[in-house]
């Protein structure tokens, strides 16, 4: 027992101070692709469209109308067309893209005739006011202090399931901010759902959510959560947890790492400042 | 012994049977079988399996209907102590449907021919169990996912139907399901106990919730963007399946990887053995509620998470695997950080170790809990960790050298008893040998190129690619067509292997250690069910 007692001791505190500190990524880190329209031709947009193993680049061209976009939701961050259109795409280190609106994850830049003439970046996050339009901000207000979460696996690779199960560990200690793992949806106040839904378990990710109470959140986890991400709709597959139940938070990533997880938590706590 | 004997053995043996036997890769021996003497696969099979002591690998179908009108069925074996594979290859006529079960004989094949089954519509005449394995009651009996008539895009409407769970009656015995949404942290399935009082006098698992239809989703894509697909088979296994997948397309097009590359994969591979042991370790401690264990476990892992992100910009090692190499480069500024991880990680695992087998609550939990024999395990064709725990000394890493594994020297650790016991000190043991490869790694690294390009695949072609996963062997098997586009995609997780181990190791166990023996196997749902 004192032996236990003398490893805790040396060991010391480990847990991270992110939040309240900001966790950089390393600088090779592969976090949110960014296009720079301006210096982006439509033909070297294709060739980054035509890389892309989830379709989260598209240009669509109507005559002299050309549209791209980048969806962060369907986005498995591998850096492909930042390798090959190294001139005007880069991976930054940007991670915390957890989004109430899955609307808000989607960069898009018109051209006319090659030439760009607008380009619509996404806000990072709803205002107070459209977010005092949300039907569920009630709940938030609810769930204000502590929270009991429910993770539902619908189909993920499991990568997403280490990050979420990394929550747990003395780095990233969860329960510091109140929020708890819960064994039952009838427990559960969240609803943390991984996986593109697959077709046999998507009648178990229906019956999960009803048997939550209400009021509750979904929180729709990594690129298949938000998307359906590299398996996208299949006969196997459903294409995303808002196909089969409604979503209120979307958290990108591939997986997202820990903090990106942390980040979206606490934003569907409402505890985090809105930007 | 040598591919030519054995190749000689073979057409001695069954010269009339066969189309056509010859030797591919270097290490892969191909026997093609008569079309009219399907009836011979079984004997074939056994023939290998006795005369070599080859250990069945998994067995798997194509559909090549649109062009040869029939089907084919590949068992794949390893014989170990020559260092080679062996498949076999046996067409089936589209106009009868059906073959001899080698699973009757050897039934380390029951899964492998129920998948083809349920996923080809070939019936393995024969199979001593042939109830549905992939197919859910709620999927149609005549739609067959994997035949090449069968779109990807389409929508097979649910019909009625129940789990072919078989019930187990008499006095006191009580039926507990669960799943398939679990109560942890983890992945679905259903398993359904029964119990008299606490012990489980059976165990029957429902799997393949996670079916994603990766294997048809690779169908026609280029290996680039396959090669994406292969990271997301298991996330635990991420580079494991990468690295198989990468194998097959470049032993296919006849390339050998620059050594540096080599020697990067073996680092990455060697950390995610490491960070997904030291989860078990701690996961395994966590399950007999000794969470200082826990703690310190997941505290070190979470180290070496960070250190692969800092290493190639992914705590999984995503991104990182590529078709000829590999895509991101070492610094030789992170390499004393790397090393001096390495010694962190083999004392606190030192001491961890220390600190778990003197508590007796620990020790009283893992021992002799969940035995998986020696016998069984060989018999049903147990893999990896859960094989080396229970006696059988097999690794790829040593067996099927690949990526220069036979440079290095390491041991392969094994133990008897077969318990959760055994599998923990398996992993802990591993550990250690592979902090030391890393330091082995680190001394020599390499200097050149990280990747070489890769042409375009060849047409026509057959291609095995391997490594020993964390988990045990990853094998991906790769095909194309008369055009060289991706035709058939087998992804063998070592996880499809081990599922049936569980089902023995948990007989006569009381039902509060079922998550203990889960998590000692710790099995991936989604490589099972891809």
């Amino acid at each position: 027992m004192l032996k236990f007692l003398r490893k805790s001791l040396q060991t010391g505190l480990v847990t991270t101070q992110y939040p309240r500190l900001p966790d950089l990524p390393p600088e090779n880190f592969l976090g949110a692709p960014v296009i720079n329209f301006e210096k982006i031709s439509i033909e070297r947009l294709k060739e980054a469209e035509k890389v892309c193993p989830t379709g989260a680049i598209a240009v669509e061209t109507d005559g002299t109308r050309s549209k791209a976009s980048l969806s962060y939701a369907s986005c498995i961050f591998c850096g492909r067309c930042a390798e090959a259109v190294p001139e005007a795409i880069t991976m930054s280190q940007e991670f915390e893209l957890a989004t109430f609106f899955k609307a808000r994850l989607i960069t898009s830049a018109e051209y006319v005739d090659g030439k760009l003439t607008g380009v619509h970046l996404p806000k990072r996050e709803a205002s107070i006011e459209e977010l005092g339009e949300r039907v569920r901000d009630e709940i938030f207000k609810t769930l204000g202090r502590s929270l009991h979460i429910r993770h539902v696996d619908a189909g993920s690779c499991n990568g997403c399931e280490l990050e979420i199960a990394a929550l747990q560990n003395p780095i990233f200690d969860l329960e510091r901010f109140g929020m708890h793992f819960v064994a039952s949806p009838r427990h559960a106040d969240m609803l943390l759902v991984t996986g593109p839904v697959t077709r046999n378990l998507e009648i178990a990710l229906q019956k999960t959510y009803e048997a939550t109470p209400d009021p509750k959140v979904v929180v729709a986890v990594g690129a298949c959560g938000c998307s359906g991400g590299i398996f996208g709709e299949s006969y196997a597959s459903r294409g995303g947890v808002d196909k089969i139940v409604p979503v209120d938070i979307y958290i990108p990533g591939c997986p997202p790492r820990p903090q990106a997880l942390l980040h979206g938590l606490l934003l569907a706590m409402g505890r985090l400042s809105i930007h | 012994m040598s591919s030519r004997l054995i190749m000689e053995t073979l057409q001695s043996e069954f010269a009339d049977h066969l189309a056509k036997i010859y030797v591919q890769h270097e290490d892969e021996i191909q026997v093609e079988l008569l079309s009219e003497r399907l009836d011979w696969l079984p004997k074939i099979c056994l023939f290998v399996h006795h005369q070599w002591k080859a250990f069945f690998v998994s067995a798997w179908a194509s559909d090549g209907c649109k062009q040869e009108h029939q089907f084919k069925l590949h068992y794949l074996f390893s014989l170990d102590n020559e260092k080679l594979f062996l498949v076999i290859h046996a067409p089936v006529s589209a106009d009868q449907p059906d073959f001899p079960s080698v699973a009757a004989h050897l039934i380390a094949a029951n899964w492998a021919e129920r998948e083809i089954q349920d996923t080809f519509g070939l019936t393995a005449v024969g199979h001593p169990n042939p109830k549905a394995l992939w197919s859910h009651p709620d999927w149609p009996s005549s739609t067959f996912a994997m035949r090449k008539d069968f779109s990807i895009h389409s929508n097979p409407t649910r019909v009625d139907g129940d789990f072919p769970i078989a019930s187990v009656e008499g006095e006191g015995v009580l039926e507990i399901p669960v799943g398939p949404i679990h109560a942890g942290i983890i992945e679905p399935g259903h398993f359904r106990f029964s119990v008299a009082g606490e012990p489980i006098i059976r165990l029957q698992a429902q799997l393949f919730y996670t079916h994603k239809g990766t294997e048809k989703l690779a169908e026609g894509l280029s290996p680039e963007r396959v090669l994406h697909l292969s990271e997301r088979v298991s996330g635990d296994s991420t580079f494991g399946h990468s690295t198989a997948f990468c194998h097959a397309v470049e032993r296919m097009c006849g390339l050998t990887i620059p050594e540096r590359a080599q020697s990067l994969r073996i680092l990455c591979l060697e950390l995610e053995r490491i960070h997904n042991h030291l989860s078990d370790i701690g996961m395994i401690a966590n399950d007999v509620a000794f969470l200082i264990g826990y703690a310190h476990a997941m505290r070190v892992r979470e180290d070496v998470m960070s250190l692969n992100e800092r290493l190639w910009g992914s705590r999984l090692i995503r991104g990182v695997n590529a078709l000829g190499g590999v895509r991101r480069d070492l610094s030789l500024s992170i390499i004393p950080e790397i090393k001096s991880l390495m010694i962190k990680v083999r004392e606190e695992l030192r001491e961890l170790d220390q600190i778990l087998m003197n508590s007796a609550s620990v020790v009283d939990r893992l021992e002799t809990t969940g035995i998986l024999h020696q016998s069984t395990a060989k018999d049903i064709g147990i893999v990896g960790i859960a094989g080396r725990a229970s006696g059988l000394d097999r690794d790829f890493r040593r067996d099927h050298p690949h990526l220069g594994y036979s440079r290095l020297t390491f041991n392969v650790p094994t133990r008897q008893t077969g318990d959760v016991m055994a599998r923990t000190q398996v992993r802990i043991d591993e550990v250690m040998e592979s902090t030391q490869i890393i330091e082995q790694i680190l001394q020599k690294i390499p200097d050149g190129p990280i990747k070489i390009s890769t042409p375009e695949l060849p047409k026509s072609a057959f291609a095995l690619g391997y490594c020993e996963g964390w988990r045990g062997p990853i094998l991906h098997a790769l095909e194309t067509d008369s055009h060289g586009a991706i035709t058939r995609y087998k992804i063998d997780d070592p996880s499809f292997h081990n599922w049936p181990a569980l089902l023995f190791a948990v007989q006569g166990n009381i039902v509060p250690d079922f998550p203990l023996i889960n998590k000692s196997f710790n099995l991936s749902y989604s490589g099972n069910d891809r």
